[in-house]
């Protein structure tokens, strides 16, 4: 195999089962899907695919990169890497760094550095409000126009809880086709210390936490202001089958309403807290069984759209204190699709049309992003991932390409490994390591 | 056993032999020389973070009276994870050389975190809402001592469930025990999914003081925060006085024999009213004198019983 390679060399995938359907080959040239059938390797760098699935590349609604402001626990650099192992070609970046993405200039700085980073298109999603501060509307127009084109807008970490701004950002967002994706709680009812999923487990180990009613309350409040502003509103992380049940009527009305869950909320259950871990803090907090039995039907059904890994890298330091004083979040980038394939695919609640559709196509299109999540056809953008479907990987959060360690998989067994991820064409991922 | 953080460490038969310890270091403290040798040349740690009197002084008495090199840190912890880590704090400490850290934290988990982090042994002397082990070892201490075996006794818990960290390890050392546990509280003050819990435990609940109080056997009044109707936990003192404390007349509603516990201190007058806090039935200065025993008996086993065992 070559390893020197520019854009325009000619590359030829030998062999890629599409979608899990028939093994096919592929040539790819000039960023795009030039052939698909059996395509001669002659003059091309061949990358062997024989057992490999083939999918559009990934697309992650909710990735914290964590730069500018916490550089010590990620970058755009090295969450990129993690994203590009993990089978992606595009992330959302959001907007709670330090500054905030909340205005023009401070989108477009996140856009170049993830343009220099150049192992995934980085597209940084804009405040909701000044500062995340829930009050003033931060310039949502200005972000849309600008060369970052910022379309999804989150004050993620934080809700927007008050109605009558949440009305306004829905109303002004339609003039440039934008979304706001909403970090659904309710404030008053997840108290300041709250620390978890408020239950039978929370109860006995005497842990503050927060009901589902906290989160549906809000999703319920902002699908009708959805349907009063004829606006598009997007439920970041849905964690709740209450939450499920909301949506579905929501999407039964005809209301232009999505949805997101990560891959943790599809498997890890909030038992996990009785050895008291922060690595297994997260917001929204892990639930108990029957929501992750609620969340895995809707994203097979289509009730929610799309996985969101809500990768949320923190510094060794900020996760070791007593479990209420510790940071909210865990990793996710590089083991979501693994995840996804181990729930799903391991439970025949998805196919891999349907992995490519909550992975790729549907956060591409949520988050309009045209160059990404189309279907493997000629001509189209070579954004894509081979994956081995039957690899079995046991987690090692020390093989992570992130700066950080809060991995709540360490230590358990998924299947399915990526082996290659292409984006426009151009390698940066083989054979499982960055190229 | 090699730390004591959760009265789940413990099994029928350790605390039975906590309590037979205790018995003897019951009979030293009433000895006009108290100290054994026992832990001499042993250090122990008192790390509070939060305030605490009593449980901090109880600890300090039962290890001097051990001989142990007892010292205690006070301050508050960092409580933002902007401060020194938790990790860091207690390393630092336990890099002194330490045999035991006697801790007291706000945050639920706390001393379970740490016993992961140190070679020290560590006693949790209450975590957050979560756990105060040796609370309870105490009460029910106290109990035996007055009642005899707690097998099938009707033990009436009343407070603020929610946030009490004594109601968490009393309900499951008494039950342990094989009493009869009845936790009472408004519902807002019942721990979140008690419903479940109380069925898989093997406790009851009720909202209701008065129809649990004539048949009880022993009443443990709960510390109940003054603040806490900024949580709309209740509507005011008065009121919560009024529905569930234990007050004069439902002092006379008890038999006369039946023993009042509190773990202190005592809200006088919210809770508890000072006729019944006062009472011949009132073990609450019982309770005291049984922490140092206690105490005593848990650094004993924990720290002497490492070379025996």
């Amino acid at each position: 195999m070559s390893s020197t390679t520019n854009l325009g060399d000619k590359i030829v995938i030998k062999g890629a089962s599409l979608l899990g359907e028939k093994a096919t080959d592929l040539l790819l040239e000039d960023g795009v899907i030039r052939e698909i059938g059996t395509v001669s390797g002659k003059g091309a760098r061949v990358i062997e695919a024989d057992g490999l699935v083939a999918l559009p590349g990934l697309v992650d609604l909710h990735t914290h990169l964590r730069e500018p402001g916490r550089e010590d626990a990620e970058t755009i650099r090295t969450g990129s890497a993690a994203a590009a192992v993990g089978g992606y070609t595009a992330v959302l970046a959001m907007a709670n760094t330090s500054p905030v993405t909340d205005t023009a200039e401070n989108a477009e700085r996140v856009f170049d550095l993830g343009r220099a980073a150049g192992l995934v298109d980085v597209h940084p999603v804009g405040a909701v409000t000044r500062g995340l501060a829930g009050e003033e509307l931060a310039e949502l127009g200005l972000m849309a126009t600008s060369r970052a084109r910022v379309r999804v807008f989150s004050d993620d970490g934080k809700c927007v809880g008050d109605a009558r701004v949440m009305r306004r950002a829905l109303e002004y967002v339609k003039a440039f086709g934008g979304v706001v994706s909403q970090h659904s709680q309710d404030s008053s009812l997840a108290g300041a210390s709250a620390c978890c999923h408020e239950g039978e487990i929370s109860g006995q180990l005497g842990l503050p936490g927060w009901p589902g009613i906290a989160e549906e309350v809000i999703v319920a409040r902002d699908v009708m202001l959805a349907r009063h502003t004829g606006s598009r509103v997007h439920v970041a992380h849905v964690s709740t089958a209450g939450s499920v049940e909301v949506i579905r009527w929501a999407k039964a009305q005809g209301l232009d309403v999505t949805a997101e869950v990560t891959p943790h909320h599809l498997l890890l259950t909030t038992d996990l807290l009785t050895g008291y871990d922060p690595t297994f803090k997260v917001n929204p907090p892990l639930r108990p069984v029957e929501d992750v039995e609620a969340l895995r039907s809707a994203l097979a059904d289509g009730t929610i759209d799309a996985v969101a890994t809500d990768h949320a890298p923190h510094a060794r330091h900020d996760k070791e204190h007593a479990f209420v004083d510790a940071a909210f979040g865990m990793l996710g980038l590089e083991t979501a699709l693994a995840v996804v394939n181990t729930v799903m695919r391991g439970n025949d609640l998805l196919d891999w049309a349907g992995v490519a559709r909550v992975m790729s196509a549907s956060p591409a299109r949520i988050a309009g992003l045209g160059d990404h999540g189309q279907e493997l056809v000629v001509g189209a953008p070579a954004n894509l991932t081979l994956i081995d479907p039957d690899a079995s990987v046991t987690v090692d959060r020390d093989a992570s390409v992130s700066l950080s360690r809060n991995n709540p998989w360490h230590g358990r067994t998924l299947t399915g490994a990526v082996h290659a991820t292409l984006l426009r064409g151009e390698p940066t991922v083989l054979e499982g390591k960055l190229v | 056993m090699k730390h004591l953080l959760s009265i789940n460490d413990l099994s029928v038969d350790d605390i039975e032999t906590i309590f037979t310890t205790a018995a003897e270091m019951h009979d030293v403290q009433r000895r006009e020389v108290k100290k054994l040798p026992a832990l001499r040349g042993r250090t122990v740690i008192n790390l509070f973070f939060e305030d605490s009197t009593r449980t901090r002084s109880s600890f300090e008495i039962a290890g001097k009276w051990l001989s142990a090199d007892t010292i205690n840190i006070t301050g508050k912890g960092s409580s933002t994870s902007k401060g020194e880590s938790l990790r860091d704090t207690v390393l630092t400490v336990c890099a002194m050389g330490v045999d035991a850290l006697v801790m007291r934290h706000h945050a639920s988990g706390s001393a379970q975190q740490v016993s992961e982090w140190v070679d020290a042994v560590v006693i949790n002397a209450g975590d957050g809402t979560h756990e105060h082990p040796t609370q309870a070892l105490l009460d029910a201490y106290a109990l035996q001592q007055r009642l005899g075996s707690l097998e099938g006794r009707r033990i009436a818990v009343v407070g603020d469930l929610t946030h009490s960290r004594v109601f968490r390890s009393n309900v499951l050392c008494l039950t342990k025990l094989g009493a009869d546990v009845t936790v009472v509280a408004p519902p807002t003050l019942m721990p979140s999914g008690v419903e479940a819990w109380s069925k898989s435990a093997g406790f009851a609940t009720s909202y209701d003081l008065d129809q649990v109080l004539p048949t009880a056997d022993a009443v443990m009044m709960l510390r109940v925060q003054r603040e806490r109707m900024n949580g709309a936990f209740f509507p005011t003192a008065r009121e919560y006085t009024v529905r569930y404390g234990l007050t004069r007349d439902r002092l006379a509603a008890l038999k006369p024999d039946t023993p009042i516990l509190h773990p202190g201190p005592m809200n006088r007058g919210l809770e508890i009213a000072a006729d019944a806090a006062d009472a011949a039935q009132s073990l609450v200065l019982d309770q005291v004198s049984a922490g140092v025993a206690v105490r005593m008996s848990v650094l004993y086993h924990l720290l002497a019983g490492e070379e025996s065992a």
